[in-house]
């Protein structure tokens, strides 16, 4: 499985994060609000014409309705908190996992410490990520500066393509 | 108090090329009932029945999507009426069946068996929304369920049904979902 996820130094942008969601060919965009990338992805998704968001109230609810909407041949991105994420598992164990469907989640590290790589921070709930995306298996990419950000539309191409689960790290507060 | 069953034999013939979204114990009822291409079995995670159906509702808005949904597993995601009622399919008919237990998990009653489903709905914004008791009034309102501008909101009160234990592994099947897949591609 993957290497924990290295601190490196730069800054994090919102558009380019679009951009490649956009180029993967994301049409919908499902979320609860996360404070880690409420303004720097969020605000600007929510006006974007080419994304239809979906607002949901909890987030499990964004995996039934990803999955519903790939049945239909259209793809979804997953805009949660770490929160969320772990709030789900029991969706991401048997929609993600058993039933081997293409959710593609992007997951703010809320109030990761800036410089510091997840297993290292000093909050319980952000050193546990990627231990548990590793045991269920589910390939998983830390975008934590601008450089990062090309990782994204091959990994939801792929996870498409071959029907399987990817999760995208957001490291810092994109801007 | 309604028989589910019955219910259940009263709707197939009804169906054309709705996709149905069925849960537990509808779901074992159903695919022995009417094993159809357009049945949708892909949750595995209790409650999110409805969550598939409204993904499924925006996907092909040219289908009507038709959730059966038991009175438990809705209680497990009870925010998924706010969001029903913010998506707003037009194409999307939720039915819930309300016996006021755990039926798939032995029988045990719900917290509270009396809860009001239809007054949910509604406060939670769904304006099209029905309680129906009696055979005869689900009889009469069954091709309006299925054709009235969604979302659609209906409570199905029903007498408990045989109890499991049963097994979904048929029903799960990779096969299944492919089979969904070619059908709506068709």
């Amino acid at each position: 499985m993957n290497a924990p996820a290295k601190a490196v130094s730069g800054v994090l942008h919102g558009a380019p994060i679009i951009k490649a969601v956009k180029e993967a060919g994301v049409s919908h965009v499902l979320s609860v609000p996360d404070l880690h990338t409420a303004g720097g992805l969020l605000t600007p998704i929510r006006s974007d014409p080419d994304f239809t968001l979906i607002r949901t109230c909890k987030e499990d609810e964004t995996f039934g309705i990803a999955a519903g909407l790939t049945y239909g041949d259209k793809r979804a991105l997953i805009l949660i908190q770490y929160t969320g994420f772990l709030y789900s598992m029991n969706a991401i164990r048997a929609i993600a996992c058993e039933h081997k469907q293409p959710m593609c989640m992007m997951i703010g590290l809320l109030s990761k410490e800036v410089g510091v790589a997840p297993q290292e921070s000093k909050k319980f709930g952000l050193r546990i990520i990627e231990p548990i995306l590793d045991v269920m298996g589910i390939e998983r990419h830390y975008i934590d500066v601008d450089e990062d950000v090309a990782k994204i539309a091959p990994a939801i191409r792929r996870a498409y393509e071959n029907s399987h689960p990817v999760a995208m790290l957001i490291g810092r507060q994109p801007i | 108090m309604m028989n589910r069953t019955k219910c259940l034999q009263m709707l197939a013939p009804h169906l054309t090329d709705e996709i149905v979204v069925a849960t537990y114990s509808t779901a074992s009822e159903w695919v022995e009932m009417s094993d159809r291409a357009l049945n949708y079995y892909s949750f595995g995670a209790m409650g999110l029945a409805s969550s598939h159906g409204i993904g499924l509702a925006l996907a092909r808005p040219e289908r009507r999507v038709v959730v059966l949904d038991g009175d438990g597993s809705l209680l497990m995601n009870l925010g998924t009426l706010v969001t029903i009622a913010a998506a707003a399919p037009k194409n999307f008919t939720h039915i819930v069946w309300h016996n006021g237990s755990y039926e798939a998990n032995g029988g045990h009653p719900l917290p509270n068996r009396d809860v009001d489903f239809t007054a949910m709905a509604r406060g939670a914004g769904i304006a099209n929304v029905r309680r129906i008791e009696r055979m005869e009034d689900y009889e009469a309102q069954l091709p309006a369920i299925l054709s009235e501008e969604g979302p659609v909101f209906v409570e199905m009160m029903i007498e408990q049904g045989p109890l499991g234990p049963r097994s979904y592994e048929d029903m799960y099947k990779a096969e299944r979902r492919q089979r969904l897949r070619e059908a709506l591609r068709a």
